[in-house]
């Protein structure tokens, strides 16, 4: 069987490459990445894509589908979601951030396996990246805890046992999380007395 | 009970009246708690409609007409119980042409279309020559106000749309940047997108969708079927509180509050003194000298939000003269059925609003603004002419088309 070719539109080129490298798992798939605006078209008409999948946040769909529309270089691709047989499906990868357009008259069957993929590969960096950025605000958080501490210990003459109770027991009483109330001391600290915490944290 | 709408809006001016809705409370008061989703572009509004995502959103006024029509990438079926406004966009010129413009009317004076047509046409040859390339508009959809007015304006100035020009398209916030780049030579787009281009030092205003056709229309309110179906109320409820939303809108008191909370990073994201001249009609025109554009974006008056059905036609009419579609007086009718002024009639009636008799009108028939008969008598339409004069009655659709023909 002829292999299938897909094109990757994605502004983020670590998911674009996550997403290839899942999507060349299938046999018989080419995958091309196309990042940016710039030269979009030229690199459509080029690689003559059977697939195309598109970050839904991309500002390239109006372009896209107008020139689908229009081109005579390119055999007409077709909205993903023109098959309105499985709304689910549809509706997962709008919630997964997939976009795609599918060549006219390619059969289903050869062609939801690679779309299934784009989208469990979009998952998959999504859920990456929140756990990433939860990682990265906790210890945020902590450093954020440990200069409050310092703060307390100088200005309270207490212990960094006391300091850290004093810190859970406001958070406690204001139903906040120790960060929280960590962060806004540190923020009214450096409001009140610029230079005031210097040489703690970091 | 609260009813909650998820309704999706692009980063423009004339999504300030669903803001001012949510923000000013004008939503809650009618039992409505909006959900602000700010999209990327018109294909995942319209996608988000379809699956149900957005119960309510703003769009392109022709964009609902090619999606019941099937001439989007989807079919897509949504209503129009109201209109967000009228005007709100410009001609944009890159710094390069309004050299070129200006070497050769050196007394040139505000922002006219037929002046920046005739200007335009007569620069043309030149440019062409100087670049060895086609000059190069940008528009946002190709079922968008901007990409028939546009056209309407070059072809009435004599620029063959299709021929004489290149015609790209751009997702509005990077307008700017595609001028920049070079990508794009000309171009049309809402606010405040040409006051940002402007402001950067990257071009300066042309003409005005206001001086093209003054009382325009632009952006469109849509509630999803399933949503229209199954909740009439809310759908009233919700068109009560964008047309309360803007009344507020329009009063110049609140013009500076509008365009700080607009400038916000969920909303347009762009400089309170880039909004702010949607609404006082203060612009520089192609050598920086102030003007004064009447009417440019009207929230509210003259019925500004009046799904008018001679609007909807009007657009049928361009997607037939441009080649989107071939006449068809089945077409037509669905395309003005796709207008749901029997919505807004009845959201509105509670209100006590003077509305007029018929839900469409003969296009550029006021040259100056005059009492309709209206049930309450004090209802006054217009100015709302072509700059070319011609005006356009909604039951000739297709005696307009084929007058048009050629020109195109």
């Amino acid at each position: 069987m002829e292999k299938l070719s897909v094109l990757i539109v994605d502004d983020n080129a670590i998911r674009a490459s996550i997403i290839e490298a899942g999507l060349v798992e299938h046999d018989g798939t080419i995958v091309t990445i196309a990042t940016g605006l710039h030269g979009l078209v030229e690199k459509i008409e080029s690689v003559q894509p059977d697939v195309i999948v598109v970050d839904i946040e991309h500002p390239s769909r109006d372009l896209l589908e107008s020139y689908f529309s229009i081109s005579r270089a390119v055999r007409k691709p077709i909205a993903m979601f023109v098959d309105k047989s499985d709304p689910a499906w549809i509706e997962q990868a709008i919630d997964a951030g997939v976009s795609s357009y599918v060549v006219d008259g390619l059969r289903k069957n050869r062609v939801k396996p690679v779309i299934d993929a784009a989208i469990r590969r979009f998952k998959a960096f999504h859920k990456m990246a929140m756990e990433l950025e939860a990682t990265r605000s906790e210890l945020q958080g902590r450093k954020q805890i440990d200069r409050a501490k310092g703060l307390l210990m100088r200005s309270k003459g207490l212990s960094e046992e006391e300091a850290y109770a004093l810190l859970r027991r406001t958070a406690m009483n204001q139903n906040r999380k120790i960060s929280d109330v960590a962060e806004r001391l540190v923020s009214a600290a450096e409001l009140l007395a610029p230079g005031a915490d210097k040489g703690d944290g970091e | 009970m609260t009813h909650n709408i998820d309704i999706g809006f692009m980063p423009l001016v004339d999504a300030s009246v669903i803001i001012a809705a949510h923000e000013l409370g004008f939503a809650r008061e009618e039992g409505l708690a909006l959900n602000l989703i700010r999209e990327s572009s018109w294909a995942n509004i319209r996608d988000r409609m379809v699956v149900g995502h957005f119960q309510a959103a703003q769009m392109l006024a022709p964009l609902p007409i090619a999606g019941l029509l099937g001439l989007s990438s989807m079919r897509m079926d949504v209503a129009v119980p109201m209109a967000l406004g009228l005007g709100g966009n410009a001609v944009t010129v890159s710094r390069d042409l309004a050299s070129l413009l200006l070497q050769k009317h050196p007394d040139w004076r505000g922002l006219d279309a037929r002046q920046a047509g005739v200007g335009l046409k007569n620069v043309l040859p030149d440019f062409q020559q100087q670049r060895g390339r086609k000059l190069t508009c940008g528009v946002v959809h190709p079922h968008s106000a901007h990409n028939y007015e546009l056209r309407y304006w070059l072809a009435a100035s004599g620029i063959r749309p299709d021929v004489d020009v290149e015609i790209a398209i751009v997702p509005p916030p990077l307008m700017p940047d595609a001028m920049a780049s070079g990508a794009v030579d000309l171009f049309c787009v809402g606010e405040p997108w040409n006051s940002v281009a402007v402001n950067q030092g990257l071009g300066r205003l042309l003409t005005t969708k206001s001086s093209i056709w003054r009382s325009s229309p632009e952006k469109v309110l849509t509630v999803s079927m399933p949503f229209l179906k199954a909740h009439p109320d809310a759908a009233q409820k919700l068109v009560r509180a964008v047309y309360r939303a803007a009344c507020w809108c329009a009063r110049k008191e609140n013009w500076e509050d509008l365009a700080k909370l607009l400038s916000q990073a969920n909303y347009i994201g762009a400089a309170p003194e880039e909004i702010l001249p949607s609404f006082t009609g203060r612009f520089a025109d192609l050598s920086g000298r102030a003007t004064l554009v009447e009417d440019f974006f009207l929230p509210a008056d003259r019925l500004a939000t009046f799904p008018w059905q001679s609007h909807a036609l009007w657009f049928y009419s361009q997607m037939v003269r441009w080649g989107q579609i071939d006449f068809d007086p089945a077409h037509a009718q669905r395309a003005a059925s796709a207008y749901r002024a029997d919505i807004y009639r009845a959201a509105l009636m509670p209100l006590g609003i003077d509305l007029p008799p018929t839900d469409m009108k003969v296009e550029g028939a006021l040259e100056v603004s005059q009492p309709i008969g209206s049930t309450g008598g004090t209802l006054r339409l217009g100015p709302d002419g072509f700059f070319d004069l011609l005006k356009f009655d909604p039951s000739q659709v297709e005696a307009y088309v084929s007058a048009q023909r050629h020109f195109a």
